[in-house]
């Protein structure tokens, strides 16, 4: 049956400013960026691990009628389109200033759960986005 | 026109992260109005066409939300928990408690189950939150 997970996928709302935030801001790196003509395939991964990509996809005709696209960038933009990603780091202290320096919005500040210390921010367009230094 | 809605909901995603996070600080509508960059008047009935309540009533359940954890997960005293969680007075307290959770504080601590550990607390968090 299944072996990996290989792409995950959230929605942006600009595929440049997903580039600068997710690349320029938090550190990871292009895997793919091909413009296939009928979209812009762009994927990032983290840096060391290209297994596992996280497409950045623009949401628009002709994969979804304007109406569709219009209700998806509004619902992303007020927190609604679920996309979620959770990143492990190890030092959630550290990173966190090294990302506020950088301007990035929180959600919340490293606080320490059951299962390690742990972080949350948003992405420019809405997405919820955490990482956790996992209990040894 | 669409451009102008997202643009409004990021800025109403903005003032509601910032409720999340600050909950237990005295948030009142000029400090939310001031975080969304726009007007008092604006402000209150934007928030609500955007998420479905005010934000005073998505306010009032974050707080209660983190009273709920903390008569589970401590053993803090009712009126301790009252003021950490941002409300003024244990009777707006009680009153607030009972009303969106159907049950008073000390009855809720007696029959609330424990949540599970392993779950990321954010998800914990929103999912426990009492409905309006």
């Amino acid at each position: 049956m299944f072996t990996a997970i290989t792409h995950s996928q959230i929605y942006v709302l600009d595929q440049d400013s997903a580039l600068d935030f997710y690349v320029g801001t938090l550190g990871l790196e292009v895997n793919t960026d091909a413009d296939l003509g009928f979209m812009r395939w762009l994927t990032v991964n983290v840096p060391g691990h290209p297994d596992r990509q996280i497409l950045l996809e623009k949401p628009g005709p002709p994969a979804m009628s304007e109406e569709t696209a219009r209700e998806v960038r509004e619902l992303l933009t007020k927190g609604g389109t679920g996309g979620s990603l959770i990143f492990s780091t190890d030092d959630c202290r550290k990173t966190y200033e090294t990302l506020r320096a950088r301007g990035v919005e929180f959600t919340d500040e490293p606080t320490e759960r059951p299962y390690g210390i742990d972080c949350g921010l948003r992405d420019p367009f809405g997405n919820n986005i955490r990482f956790t230094q996992p209990k040894p | 026109m669409g451009r102008d809605v997202e643009e409004t909901n990021r800025r109403m995603l903005r003032v509601r992260d910032a409720m999340d996070r600050d909950y237990a600080q005295p948030l009142d509508v000029p400090a939310l109005a001031r975080i969304a960059h726009v007007s008092q008047a604006h402000f209150t009935r934007t928030f609500r066409a955007t998420f479905g309540e005010t934000p005073h009533r998505y306010l009032q359940r974050r707080r209660v939300e983190r009273a709920m954890f903390l008569l589970r997960e401590t053993d803090r005293s009712v009126t301790d928990i009252c003021y950490e969680v941002g409300f003024g007075s244990p009777a707006t307290f009680s009153r607030t408690f009972h009303e969106i959770v159907g049950r008073p504080p000390r009855t809720y601590r007696k029959e609330a189950p424990r949540a599970a550990g392993a779950v990321p607390t954010c998800f914990t968090k929103a999912w426990t939150r009492p409905s309006t």
